[in-house]
């Protein structure tokens, strides 16, 4: 039970719970606030990553030029997913958006030349050569960890998430007290009463899918430079349920939710590692990591069940009118 | 070369039909996009193969026995899980979230009892059927007739006898069905009963084509045959049979060479959703969906 005691552990813990707020906060804008049921939100967190290795490996850029175009490549996936797709009704949507996710996974798995294939970031430069993209951040980090006069790493990286992660949730509180952030909680209240009052709800809808987008790709990025390499198994939809599982924790329409629901969550996901007890300590340790997917499905269906709003969340938004 | 790629695309699009069906049925009662149906599929495969295998029962006796087992599973889950969020009013998101619960609770209790190794069915791998130009393997010859088979079934069942009907109604509209005296709730148990019976078959004979499988190849399954559902229009069971065949077939005609050089055959699955996204394009609820479900 060391582990459990090790501050090292439980820093990394937090900085993930931060990565999946970002990732969550993407998802509030596009279906706490824009109502758009977006399936597909790890493709961005996808493409956001994959533009700043590339970027960084194969044409040369300074990461800090190719971390903020990897973002804006995040949101001009939201647009191009978005144009044809926004008209449809919301199952429909749900699982276009899926099919979206896993072509990117496709894509970065088969285009080898591009973007490593399967082995991940570490093959960018070709076979036999590591292909590094993170020693800008590596020295940034260092530099943060000197002035904060840390000794460790993962509590470095565990401000550096947060700062950003509460920075990114105070300018989507402020904006949603915008005129802006008004007309688009109204098109998901009524969006016919929104239209019938000359907004244009595709466009707003556009711009929210956009924005949870942009968000997802800052999430990516933390990712990529989190765990040094990466690769499109990283993506799989499983990390889009998780961060429906985060809002559904938290709760739903409310920004200050997704942290809460990020924290409960980053807490079950390693708290269950720590399953060695009967009758979990009958299975080995390969049958484990399965129940430890079993437990997690179960909260989520328990949850679904009792609570449908989250924690936080109001049970109107949820429940058929 | 054509030829035998449409008859290779006639075998994956009548499976991606059957399950299509399963899916859609249960839509068109429930409004629920079951997450879960391509590890049901997985579960009537594993169940047939422990009949085939182990136990040395011919694939018609393990097939049924898969679609008995997941019939039954479907209707346990109806009782203990779907019933529950019915009586809560729960709304299309919470359903689908608990059938993305419910699917990681199925595929890892899977792959916890099964264990994750690839499992192949007793069938002959050599023997070949030869048809002119095109050769099929013996798995692919029992596919396609036994898919051809169950899907004349399912059309006959819901054209012509009063459970069909009564699905096909319940899919127009709920309200309506319920005034004019359907029995909603054993509609519901119909729906579930033969929609598990399809993704048991579903599953087995994609196990069977795909030569092996494990207990993840059923999501592998569920984008395709969600795709297939789409196009053909949520909730429309003769979409979906229409959807899965034209997918299918799409898929591995996109690999022809006289078809602007093919398509590189890892590329299929993209095939399919950049044809699903070109038929919403032009037609926003399927081929035979309605614009607006109440």
């Amino acid at each position: 039970m060391s582990i459990l005691a090790s501050g090292g552990f439980w820093a990394f813990v937090g900085v993930v719970a931060g990565i999946y707020t970002i990732l969550a906060l993407g998802l509030q804008v596009q279906f706490g606030f824009a109502g758009l049921l977006n399936f597909g939100q790890v493709a961005f967190m996808a493409i956001g990553a994959y533009t700043m290795a590339i970027l960084v490996v194969k044409e040369g850029w300074s990461m800090w030029l190719a971390a903020p175009l990897g973002v804006v490549a995040a949101a001009v996936g939201g647009l191009l997913l978005g144009l044809p797709t926004l008209r449809l009704r919301a199952d429909y949507f749900a699982i276009v958006t899926i099919a979206f996710s896993e072509i990117v996974r496709y894509v970065a798995t088969n285009e080898d030349a591009l973007t490593g294939g399967s082995q991940g970031t570490i093959a960018l430069r070709g076979v036999g050569e590591a292909a590094q993209y993170n020693g800008q951040w590596d020295r940034f980090e260092a530099r943060v960890q000197g002035w904060l006069g840390f000794s460790s790493s993962d509590a470095t990286m565990l401000v550096i998430v947060w700062v950003v992660a509460v920075g990114l949730l105070a300018l989507t509180w402020a904006a949603l007290r915008t005129p802006w952030g008004r007309v688009l909680r109204s098109i998901r209240e009524d969006e016919d009463a929104a239209a019938s009052l000359g907004k244009n709800a595709f466009a707003y809808k556009l711009q929210a899918l956009a924005l949870g987008a942009a968000l997802a790709g800052i999430a990516g990025l933390f990712y990529a430079w989190q765990f040094s390499f990466f690769s499109p198994d990283d993506f799989a939809p499983l990390l889009t349920f998780f961060a429906w599982m985060i809002l559904l924790l938290g709760g739903l329409g409310r920004v200050w939710a997704v942290p809460i629901g990020a924290a409960v969550f980053g807490f079950i996901f390693a708290g269950t590692r720590f399953l060695d007890f009967a009758p979990f300590s009958w299975f080995g340790s390969d049958q484990r990591a399965y129940l430890r997917l079993i437990v997690i499905g179960l909260i989520i269906l328990v949850l679904v069940v009792l609570r449908p709003q989250g924690l936080l969340g109001k049970r109107e938004e949820m429940v058929l009118e | 070369m054509f030829l035998q790629l449409l008859a290779n695309g006639l075998v994956t699009g009548s499976i991606y039909a059957i399950a299509a069906v399963g899916v859609s049925l249960v839509y068109g009662i429930l409004r629920l996009v079951n997450f879960a149906y391509g590890d049901m599929m997985a579960f009537g495969a594993l169940i047939a193969f422990g009949c085939n295998g182990p136990l040395h029962q011919s694939m018609v006796v393990s097939a049924l026995a898969g679609m008995a087992a997941t019939a039954a599973l479907s209707l346990v889950l109806d009782v203990v899980l779907w019933q529950p969020l019915r009586v809560r009013r729960a709304g299309f998101m919470s359903l689908f979230l608990a059938s993305i619960g419910l699917a990681l609770v199925l595929r890892q209790a899977l792959l916890l009892a099964a264990g994750p190794q690839p499992r192949s069915y007793a069938v002959n791998p050599y023997r070949v059927f030869v048809l002119g130009s095109v050769r099929l393997s013996e798995a692919q010859v029992i596919g396609i007739a036994t898919a051809v088979a169950a899907i004349v079934v399912v059309g006959l069942f819901l054209s012509f006898t009063n459970a069909g009907r009564v699905l096909r109604a319940m899919a127009d509209d709920r309200s309506l069905a319920a005034v004019a005296g359907v029995n909603v709730g054993r509609a519901t148990q119909v729906a579930w009963l033969v929609s598990g019976l399809l993704a048991g078959l579903a599953g087995t004979l994609a196990g069977l084509v795909e030569y092996s499988f494990d207990p993840n190849f059923g999501f592998q399954l569920l984008l395709p045959v969600f795709a297939a559902v789409v196009l053909g229009g949520i909730g429309s069971a003769y979409g979906a049979l229409a959807g899965g065949l034209v997918l299918g077939i799409a898929e591995e005609l996109s690999t022809w060479s006289g078809f602007a050089g093919g398509v590189d055959p890892t590329y299929k699955p993209v095939v399919a959703f950049g044809l699903l996204a070109l038929a919403l394009l032009v037609r926003p609820q399927g081929f035979f969906g309605q614009a607006r479900v109440a």
